[in-house]
């Protein structure tokens, strides 16, 4: 399970599974509301879900690409 | 209620901050415990309508008007100046505190401002107490304090500007609901937009703030942008333009604060993504997105300080601030640590937390008003508060990899403010109606229905899934961003530098040249008139008798001819 690695230390099992479960129970949750959609797309099945992961990757992806510009080293102003 | 005010709430913190530096031990911690209070019990107490009428220069002012706006925002400034009073009662420098109060007074007079020029003289107070709490940190904020000036005195340069246009066209002092049709009004926009960090001049909120003392930031977050806030709701609620510019401070925010390594740094771009949110609120301009600004604006007051007080905390008792020097605190520093979850939480809007049932309320106003584009990027921009202090701050803090210098959970005082405002976060999320019926307009809305614990209970943790899996792409490192200020702070200096050479090669030149004229004609003359000129030879007598003839001769005939 290296991709769920605490920074170097292993979170365990038992952690991994809760979060696992947690997920899973939270988009089966869908099954027990009736969502209101007030557009299309927000009335898919686990759109919260997926919605959010992607969301977050858009903005991983666009700090990676802001940082490929304008990163510099520390006490860049201080020269 | 009385029918009018005895005292202007704002002075009774103004008096206090004041008075401050003049007294020590109990007593001093005495004012600093009850001024807060003092003010809170007025604020609340001031009726609706015009409180309090005076004539100044011809023009009529208002120095206090109330309604459920005004005292909403003034009674939650007296109750963050009480929280940020407790938490900086061991604050050895005394201009600090002195300044914080005058500044939550400012902020107070602010918000129950009737006129314009009332306005102004509170907006001038606020800048000029909050740059002496910048500078009261020390040396090492004295330039960050200087630009920080500079960037508020030119927005109180536009905001003069605009008020005096204001008034000269429509003869009125008054501050009322302001259409964008005239240059004044321009003014104002920009005035007000400029506090609260509203990009392109936003870069002096995550320059400065971070740089203020472990108290001092506290203070800092809470009253600028909130006071903008308030005025932009009363002034340019429904400004469609304030709709896309809140959804890129939103975004700015995440993307900037993803990649900060000083926590301090995170958490100031993590505010500007809140206001984001609140000016997306003003810009739909419906009573629910008006609502939904005031509640959100009320809890990232106390949220967002709870933050940077475990921020402080942590630099208070480590002096570090930067992730790549801290790591795993909650071992040393557990009550700090649970205090940061409960603002994270709240930041991030899960349920039981104080932003639930109000940045919710936004994205809802958005839903209902048919903004399909607004109410994605606001989903998106709630889950990727996951990336700033939603987890990532306390990640890298508290729970991350252990490189804890020696560290204890701060001293009681601190404590105590921590704990009030985690309760306080805890008890708006958890009972929001009682904020909720201050609000300027009647709620017709309910957080806590199925469908939305669901949608946000689901966004969040798979947000932090995303989070979990791809913090290796946001690691801390020994790098700062560039942001806006790169402008002024190297590309300006170094334009004028540019400029100055030029100017200096220029002038060089046409110095030179001239000193090559001079002397040029310098040499001329010395050829005619120098030792051995032509002029200052001395000449033979004999020469001289025979151009004396030849000049009589010329003369005789000229005459006969």
């Amino acid at each position: 399970m290296r991709w769920v690695n605490f920074d170097g230390k292993s979170a365990g099992r038992p952690a991994i599974v809760a979060f696992a479960a947690l997920l899973t129970l939270a988009a089966l949750a869908d099954f027990l509301v009736a969502h209101h959609p007030h557009f299309g797309l927000d009335g898919t099945f686990g759109f919260a879900a997926w919605f959010g992961f992607a969301g977050c990757v858009v903005f991983v992806a666009l700090a990676r690409l802001v940082a490929a510009i304008l990163r510099r080293p520390d006490g860049a102003y201080d020269s | 209620m009385t029918a009018s005010v005895l005292v202007q709430p704002a002075l009774v913190l103004i008096v206090g901050g004041l008075l401050l530096p003049l007294l020590k031990g109990r007593l001093r911690g005495a004012l600093i415990v009850i001024a807060p209070l003092v003010a809170l019990a007025l604020a609340w107490q001031v009726p609706d309508g015009e409180a309090l009428r005076i004539s100044y220069l011809g023009f009529a002012l208002t120095p206090v008007r109330g309604d459920a706006l005004s005292r909403l925002f003034a009674v939650t400034f007296a109750a963050m100046a009480f929280a940020g009073g407790v938490f900086a009662l061991n604050q050895k420098r005394s201009v600090e505190l002195a300044a914080a109060y005058c500044y939550a007074g400012s902020a107070i007079g602010a918000a129950f401002a009737g006129d314009l020029i009332t306005l102004f003289i509170f907006w001038e107070a606020m800048a000029i107490a909050s740059t002496l709490i910048v500078w009261s940190a020390g040396t090492t904020a004295r330039g960050a304090g200087m630009r920080y000036a500079i960037i508020h005195l030119l927005g109180g340069v536009l905001l003069m500007a605009g008020i005096a246009g204001e008034i000269a066209a429509s003869g009125t002092t008054a501050f009322q609901p302001l259409a964008l049709d005239s240059v004044p009004r321009w003014l104002i926009l920009s005035a007000f937009l400029l506090n609260a960090g509203t990009p392109p001049l936003s870069a002096w909120l995550p320059d400065a703030y971070p740089e203020a003392s472990w108290s001092g930031m506290v203070f800092l977050s809470a009253f600028t942008t909130k006071a903008a806030i308030y005025v932009l709701i009363r002034g340019f609620a429904g400004t469609e333009l304030l709709i896309p510019v809140g959804l890129f401070m939103a975004c700015y925010g995440i993307v900037y604060a993803a990649l900060e390594n000083d926590m301090r740094r995170l958490l100031a771009y993590s505010l500007v993504n809140q206001i984001g949110f609140m000016i997306v609120g003003i810009g739909i301009g419906t009573e629910m997105a008006l609502n939904g600004a005031a509640t959100h604006a009320v809890a990232s007051v106390f949220y967002q300080a709870l933050l940077i007080m475990t921020a402080g905390a942590v630099l208070f008792v480590t002096g570090k601030r930067r992730f790549t020097d801290i790591g795993g605190l909650a071992r040393t520093m557990p009550l700090t640590a649970a205090c940061c979850v409960v603002g994270a939480l709240s930041i991030a809007s899960f349920p039981l937390a104080s932003g639930f049932i109000s940045k919710t309320m936004i994205s809802e106003a958005a839903g209902q008003e048919g903004l399909a584009i607004v109410w994605y990027l606001l989903a998106a921009a709630s889950a990727g508060v996951v990336l700033h202090a939603g987890m990532r701050y306390p990640w890298l803090a508290f729970f991350g990899k252990e490189q804890t210098p020696p560290s204890t959970d701060p001293p009681w005082s601190m404590r105590i403010a921590m704990l009030l405002l985690a309760a306080l976060s805890i008890g708006i999320g958890v009972a929001p109606q009682y904020l909720y019926a201050l609000l300027p307009y009647p709620v017709d809305y309910t957080p806590y229905t199925g469908a939305h614990v669901v949608f946000y209970v689901q966004l969040l943790l798979f947000a932090a899934l995303a989070f979990v899996l791809m913090r290796r792409w946001l690691p801390p490192a020994e790098a700062i961003t560039l942001d806006i200020d790169w402008l002024y702070r190297r590309l300006g200096p170094a334009v004028a530098a540019a400029g100055l050479r030029a100017a200096d090669r220029i002038s060089g030149r046409i110095a030179e040249s001239a000193r090559q004229a001079a002397s040029a004609s310098v040499k001329a003359i010395e050829a005619l008139h120098g030792p051995g000129g032509i002029l200052a030879r001395t000449w033979p007598t004999g020469r001289m008798a025979f151009w004396a003839t030849v000049m009589l001769g010329a003369y005789l005939i000229l005459f006969y001819l």
